[in-house]
């Protein structure tokens, strides 16, 4: 099975340096901006930015997760059930710069139903998207990123899979697989 | 990923202990939806449930109803003092009718024991009962045992003791085999009148002094005396009940420990349960309550992915 490394802890590293200066580039004082990640692995990447932009900035920027399985488009159309992960939105979102954190965008649908959930705390003043890694001609809906670690081209066959230290792994690791691994 | 094993909820006592765990944790997450501003969700959207009642009901029919918009789904009422029921239609013609109008979901309570397992033998929709006669009221179980959670963290080895009308009780024997799956300790305690015969036989038992009950519990779950179940003279009076079986500050008082209580509601006050008692700290009634909207909510989720 052909796996390709898309990062690793270094390049991980340098690519949310870069990142974190567009986010300063564009947020300047971050006063009223705030961090979502989306479950289940957006979590971990929000939380490093947090840490990154804290250690560039030393402003604290909140951090909540984003839960989309209300709100997605493919209930009772899939195989397998979804389950749910908590949502924490410890703030209040109404008039805030938000910044949505997930690790690969991919079709944009789990994006469409984390606007949808993060609509449900009150009305941002403008929203974001930061992801790492953003497979390119599979999109399903007009949603595009505004902050990206690595446009890779993919074709439906292949996954990308993250590995994130957080979930147990001893290396951060992202692979493109030619196949699906079970 | 999780899903549970039934395709309709009847009973809890088809349930698995991993069932409970699944509704719990899908539970746990339509609290949190239910406390935020905007409290609803699109799940459902493309379901329609039916709230079919043959029997009265306040706080079941409304918390089914609640759970099912906040999952917008589409919804609708019936109940029996107000239809054809009373022209002479039969149950299964009833829902047949309903279900024609592309209904997806039935939830019913009935005063026939048996009456929701009957329905979903025949129809290709999901009954979910909320409450059949005297038999079961899994939802009613479901948000208790929820609640003893929430508030104590464990069920495993805790102490239950259910007081009042057993016989009579479809709350009692669903909160028996809910807390059973779940690992806990059951008494029931009562006049000897309204204990069923065989209740040691499983595996619950018998305690005639409130009293020593109490001492022995960490939870007491009073049940109200149900003035329309009891044609029959069980006790003399409700002024006797309350005497020997009512719960009061006082009683409370003398126990050397905090426990937990619980009512389903509707309460009758100064009957088996004091104020004092019902508006107090250690009274979890209400949020009894409002777990039953976010307990009601995973049942229905979870039964639609199926």
């Amino acid at each position: 099975m052909a796996k390709i490394k898309l990062l690793d802890s270094k390049l991980l590293d340098i690519t949310l340096s870069r990142l974190c200066q567009q986010l300063i580039e564009n947020h300047k004082d971050f006063k009223d901006s705030v961090l979502l990640g989306m479950q289940p692995r957006g979590i971990f990447l929000a939380d490093r930015i947090k840490i990154r932009l804290q250690e560039m900035t030393s402003e604290n920027i909140p951090v909540g997760s984003l839960d989309t399985t209300f709100y997605r488009d493919d209930f009772r159309r899939r195989d397998e059930p979804l389950s749910p992960n908590a949502t924490h939105v410890p703030f209040i979102i109404e008039d805030k710069k938000v910044i949505l954190v997930d690790d690969v965008l991919y079709t944009g649908r789990t994006v469409r139903a984390a606007i949808s959930a993060m609509l449900a705390f009150g009305r941002p003043s403008i929203v974001e998207l930061f992801v790492l890694i953003n497979r390119r001609y599979s999109r399903h809906l007009p949603i595009e990123p505004d902050y990206v670690g690595r446009t890779v081209n993919t074709i439906q066959s292949q996954r990308v899979v993250v590995e994130w230290k957080e979930q147990g792994f001893d290396e951060d690791n992202i692979w493109l697989f030619n196949q699906w691994q079970g | 990923m999780a899903s549970i094993s039934v395709n309709h909820l009847l009973g809890i006592k088809d349930l698995q202990k991993s069932d409970l765990d699944i509704i719990f944790d899908t539970a746990v997450e339509f609290k949190q939806v239910i406390n935020r501003p905007i409290k609803k969700v699109p799940s459902l959207r493309d379901i329609t449930i039916a709230n079919v009642f043959f029997e009265n009901s306040t706080r079941t029919r409304l918390s089914f109803e609640l759970a099912e918009k906040r999952l917008s789904a589409d919804v609708i009422n019936f109940s029996s003092s107000s239809s054809s029921v009373k022209k002479g239609e039969t149950l299964l013609d009833t829902v047949k009718n309903i279900l024609s109008m592309k209904v997806d979901i039935i939830v019913m309570r009935h005063s026939s024991p048996g009456a929701p397992h009957f329905l979903a033998k025949k129809i290709d929709a999901q009954v979910v009962n909320a409450g059949d006669g005297t038999h079961e009221h899994p939802t009613q179980a479901l948000l208790d045992t929820f609640s003893i959670k929430e508030k104590l963290g464990d069920i495993e080895g805790k102490k239950v003791v259910i007081v009042g009308d057993i016989s009579h009780s479809r709350v009692a024997l669903s909160n028996i085999f809910a807390l059973q799956k779940l690992g806990a300790e059951v008494k029931v305690c009562g006049p000897p009148t309204l204990i069923p015969k065989y209740i040691e036989e499983i595996g619950v038992k018998y305690e005639a002094d409130i009293k020593k009950a109490l001492v022995w519990c960490d939870i007491a779950n009073i049940l109200r005396i149900q003035l329309e179940r009891q044609q029959a003279a069980n006790f003399p009076s409700l002024r006797e009940y309350s005497l020997y079986y009512g719960v009061n500050k006082r009683l409370l008082d003398s126990l050397d420990k905090e426990i937990v209580i619980m009512h389903p509601g509707p309460i009758n006050r100064g009957v088996e349960l004091d104020s004092d008692v019902a508006d107090s700290d250690h009274s979890i009634i209400l949020e009894q309550v409002e777990n039953g909207v976010a307990v009601r909510m995973a049942v229905l989720y979870l039964l639609a992915q199926k």
